[in-house]
Order: structure tokens, then C-alpha cells, then sequence
């Protein structure tokens, strides 16, 4: 008979204050020692992190009724265009979104790190007027705390595995992937590997809709899966695909969030972008899972795609180990390539730190999935077709 | 000796006389390269001061009780500790490697190597990374 606990029973333990609770990178020596079925028994959760740019972000803010009121259509905030098709005073101000007057140096990324960091923003907002909603146009400050609602929301976050990026052609690139230099020089990627959520529960077996998430600093929630969810993708002896497969969508309360674990990111000639620390705690209900919370990054596996080609699928040069990229050299084709990560793996540590600090302090309680994911979700592309075109 | 500083100031101290200061009161020779202090926003000032090492010394923390904020320039970039994030991105760029990750995934900046090429300056996502010279 394996070794099994339930969430009661480790919540139960968590809340008397005896729940062990270490790191995905703590429990990796710990399995070595003692080995799996050892490590079950003693161990009762196991946390996870990330802290990686993440464009398909963004806040559901609302602003409170004007007297007189107003149905806001066009809305900026500090001349960054926020969503004007909601209800009257609700809008979403989406990270990528770029400045009118500043471009992407600053966007929505930025109003979202500043209305945390306490700033006044400045709100202006038009509409043609209505009945009901006499006033045609504003020009004011909000900050967070007179706004009502305001809660993060990514559409998509903690991509399970990602491409690392290189560039055969002879020009310095830029992209999300960082700037690319020419003659395949660099490869970059962008993960906390044997840290990372999705990896460490490659088929969502305890991280579903309803998961307790630690974001940005305070206490949120999975709430979806994430877009693009890609779950029914090739996957190794581990169940570890090798390629991009699943993502999360999560909330999380705005106004409890921290500077600390929330940047905006530039990524030149690309556009804006947001940083955004994301720690999702595994309980070891059995030994399966603790076997995936044991796999290290040498076992962990990505292709590298050629981003110099923009037409058609982007050709894969060959894959490598996360433990090999973090080395900071690996080979391509034969070549000597100097490698880059662009999500940091200090902050994802920190992270992993401070949710096990919550747990163990007894404030953070475990959530069972309500909901789990497919494991063999495809995704469609976008076809440019003319109208009734089968 | 001779010293490469940047001051920064924070937007209520922009008004503080401070290379007043470092004339009057340290008798120091300063050469002002670079400046930008508006009333609203975040000054700076780049400035080569000449005196002797430790009369700089005490005032930089005549300049640090006033508030403003001292680096001694070393190179072409400057690195905010504060707002970097030890992403990596810029060490994607740095051909000589004199920017990199140690073992304990913290950014490292080896000034000796630096070419000044600034390339880490656009290839900062948090925009950590300052073109000072
Ligand atoms: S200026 Fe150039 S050489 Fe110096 S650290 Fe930046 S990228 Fe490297
Ligand atoms: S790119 Fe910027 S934030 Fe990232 S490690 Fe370099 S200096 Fe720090």
C-alpha cells in the first residue's frame, strides 16, 4: 500500500502548525537522501514559483460613480487606453497597452505598478452622455485607494515549459524573447524550471480552477485555465512536455499586492510587458506526485526554435536541458552558444520562501481543485478567410 | 584624484545648491558633463569632481545627508540594485560577458570588462540599467 494523505488531513496539519513544507528545489536533495516513499511520508506540501514576463495580463478596476454620473466610453489612465466597454464606471487596463504620448516605455504594465505603489493616476474619460448618464466627459486623479474593485486578472500566466529563442539570420532581433543577437550567439529562455508551477504538476492533478495561489505578494486564486491551453501535447517518460502545454488564467486582489513582486517590463522595438510572482503551493497526497515534484532541470527539456523565421512554424534547432541552459553555454549544432534566462530565478526563490513561510505559519490554507483540467486540449490557429469560406 | 559622480535627486530635493556646495564648502573642482533637473521630475547631474580622496568622501555624505543620491561612476552603464530584478535579459547581450548571472542567480557586473556599448541598456525589461557617460 502506497503512502496517501488528503487536503483535510494536511490542512489539519498546517493549521496546528506541524506541516513540513519545503521548496520544489528543497525537496529535490530531500528525495535523493531518503528517497520517495520516505520523502511522502515526511513531507506535506511543496511550494512552486515563477517570475517571468507575462504580456496577456492586466486589472479589473472600478472608479466609483461621478455626480453627475457618467457611462465611461473612452477611458485613459495616465494616457494609457483602458477598456470602455463595460458597464459604466468598470473597465480593464490591459498590461501591453502603450502610452499615447509615451509609447511602450510606459503602458499599462506601469499603471498597474503605480496604482499598487499608491500613486494618483490621472483618469479622463469621454462618453456621448445618456438619460441616465448625463456627463459627457472627466479629467480627474484616482488612486487605489478611492477606487472601489480592483482585482489582477491574467488571461494567461505559468506557461508549462516554454521555447528557447535563437537567431540564425544575420540581424540583431528584438522580441519578447529579449533582444536576439545575430549568427545563432545566443539562446535565450525564459522559465524556473525545476521551480516552476506546471512542471512540478505536469498533468494538473492538484492545480485546477479554485487552486490558492500566492500573486503577487498577496493571497489569489486560479480561476480558469489559462488561454492557449495546450495540454494534449507530446510528453516524456515524466509526463514533462517538451514544448509550450498548459497555462493558468489567475485573479488576485490589487489592492493587497506589492511593488516587490510586480514589474513592468520593456522589451525594446516590442512593446510592454508585466513581471508578475506567482507561487502555487502542491500538497504530497501520494507518491506519483512526489516522483513529479522530485524531477530536476537536468531532466527537464525544451526545444529551441529559430525566431529569425516569421513565416510558418518557426524551425526547432534541437533541445537541451534546463540544467544545461542555466550553465550559461550549450551546443548548437556544434556551435558554442552562450545562453540567457529572462524570468528571474532569485525572485522565483523568493517567492517559493515566503509561501512556505505563510503555510507553515498557519494562515494559508490548501484549496482542492473544484474543477481539473483536460489533459488532451489542442489549440486552433487563425486562418485569414473571406466571408462563408468553408 | 579625480572622480566620475553621478547625483541623483529626488524630486523635493531638486532645488538643493549642492554643487554650491561642494565648491564652497569642500573646495572641490567640478566639471559638470551631463545634467537634467526639472521641476517636476527626478534630477540627475553627472559631474567630474578633482580634490583630494578624502574630501570627496566627506562630501558625498554631506551630499547623502541633503538627500541626494550618490554613484561613483565607473563605466558607461550604471545598474539600479534597487530595480533589478536578476532577470538575465541583459546578459544576453553582452558579448564580453561582463555582465552575468553567479550561482546564486544574482546579477554581477564586472566593470573591467565592459566595452561601454550600452547594448544592456535597451535590453533591460525594468529598465535597471542607466547610460550614464
Ligand atoms: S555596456 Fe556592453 S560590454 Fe558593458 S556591460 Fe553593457 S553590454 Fe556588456
Ligand atoms: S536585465 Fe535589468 S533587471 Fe534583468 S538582470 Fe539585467 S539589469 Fe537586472
Amino acid at each position: 500500500m502506497g503512502i496517501s494523505k488528503t487536503y483535510q488531513e494536511i490542512n489539519e496539519r498546517i493549521k496546528s502548525g506541524e506541516a513540513v513544507v519545503v521548496t520544489a528545489e528543497e525537496i529535490i536533495k530531500i528525495v535523493e537522501e531518503k528517497g520517495i516513499k520516505q520523502a511522502t511520508k515526511e513531507v506535506d506540501v511543496v511550494t512552486t514559483a515563477t517570475f517571468g514576463p507575462m504580456c496577456s495580463s492586466g486589472a479589473f478596476l472600478n472608479f466609483g460613480h461621478s455626480d453627475p454620473a457618467m457611462r465611461m466610453e473612452k477611458i485613459r489612465l495616465n494616457n494609457v487606453e483602458a477598456y470602455g466597454g463595460l458597464a459604466a464606471v468598470d473597465t480593464y487596463i490591459g498590461a501591453t497597452q502603450e502610452s499615447e504620448s509615451e509609447g511602450y516605455e510606459y503602458g499599462g504594465a506601469h499603471v498597474i505598478y503605480d496604482l499598487i505603489d499608491g500613486k494618483d493616476i490621472n483618469l479622463t474619460a469621454k462618453a456621448k452622455g445618456t438619460d441616465c448618464y448625463p456627463r459627457k466627459e472627466i479629467n480627474t486623479y484616482i488612486n487605489i485607494e478611492t477606487i472601489n474593485e480592483a482585482y489582477l486578472y491574467n488571461p494567461r500566466n505559468c506557461y508549462q515549459n516554454y521555447a528557447a529563442a535563437i537567431n540564425t539570420s544575420n540581424k540583431r532581433l528584438f522580441t519578447y524573447m529579449g533582444v536576439l543577437n545575430p549568427n545563432s550567439s545566443v539562446v535565450t529562455y525564459s522559465t524556473s524550471g525545476q521551480l516552476s508551477p506546471l512542471l512540478n504538476d505536469p498533468l494538473y492533478r492538484t492545480i485546477g480552477v479554485g487552486t490558492r495561489i500566492f500573486i503577487g505578494g498577496t493571497t489569489g486564486y486560479v480561476s480558469w485555465r489559462g488561454t492557449q491551453f495546450k495540454s494534449g501535447v507530446t510528453r516524456d517518460n515524466n509526463n514533462l512536455p517538451k514544448v509550450p502545454a498548459g497555462t493558468l488564467a489567475l485573479i488576485g486582489d490589487l489592492k493587497a499586492m506589492s511593488t516587490k513582486y510586480i514589474k513592468p517590463a520593456v522589451f525594446e522595438k516590442y512593446g510592454t510587458s508585466m513581471y508578475i510572482g506567482v507561487g502555487i503551493p502542491i500538497p504530497v497526497l501520494d507518491e506519483d506526485i512526489m516522483r513529479q515534484l522530485a524531477i530536476k532541470d537536468e531532466e527537464i527539456m525544451t526545444s529551441i526554435f529559430d525566431y529569425s523565421v516569421q513565416e510558418g512554424p518557426k524551425p526547432i534547432l534541437g533541445e537541451v536541458s534546463y540544467k544545461e541552459l542555466r550553465s550559461g553555454k550549450i551546443r548548437v549544432n556544434g556551435k558554442e552558444v552562450k545562453t540567457a534566462p529572462l524570468s528571474s530565478l532569485k525572485k522565483a526563490r523568493e517567492i517559493a520562501e515566503e509561501l512556505k513561510t505563510w503555510i507553515k505559519s498557519g494562515e494559508f490554507l490548501l484549496q482542492e481543485p473544484i474543477e481539473t483540467f483536460p489533459t488532451d486540449n489542442t489549440l486552433n490557429g487563425l486562418n485569414s478567410t473571406k466571408k462563408g469560406a468553408k | 584624484m579625480k572622480q566620475i559622480i553621478l547625483f541623483d535627486f529626488p524630486r523635493e530635493e531638486s532645488r538643493h545648491p549642492i554643487v554650491n556646495d561642494l565648491i564652497k564648502i569642500y573646495d572641490l573642482s567640478v566639471n559638470i558633463l551631463r545634467a537634467s533637473i526639472d521641476f517636476n521630475a527626478r534630477g540627475f547631474l553627472l559631474a567630474e569632481i578633482e580634490g583630494e580622496e578624502e574630501v570627496i568622501e566627506k562630501a558625498m555624505e554631506h551630499a547623502k545627508k541633503c538627500n541626494v543620491i550618490t554613484n561613483y561612476v565607473e563605466s558607461a552603464i550604471l545598474i539600479d540594485e534597487e530595480e533589478c530584478v536578476n532577470c538575465g535579459a541583459c546578459t544576453a547581450v553582452c558579448v564580453v560577458d561582463a555582465l552575468y548571472l553567479d550561482e546564486k542567480a544574482t546579477l554581477q557586473f564586472d566593470t573591467d570588462k565592459c566595452l561601454d556599448c550600452k547594448l544592456c541598456v535597451t535590453a533591460c525589461p525594468v529598465r535597471a540599467i542607466r547610460d550614464v557617460l
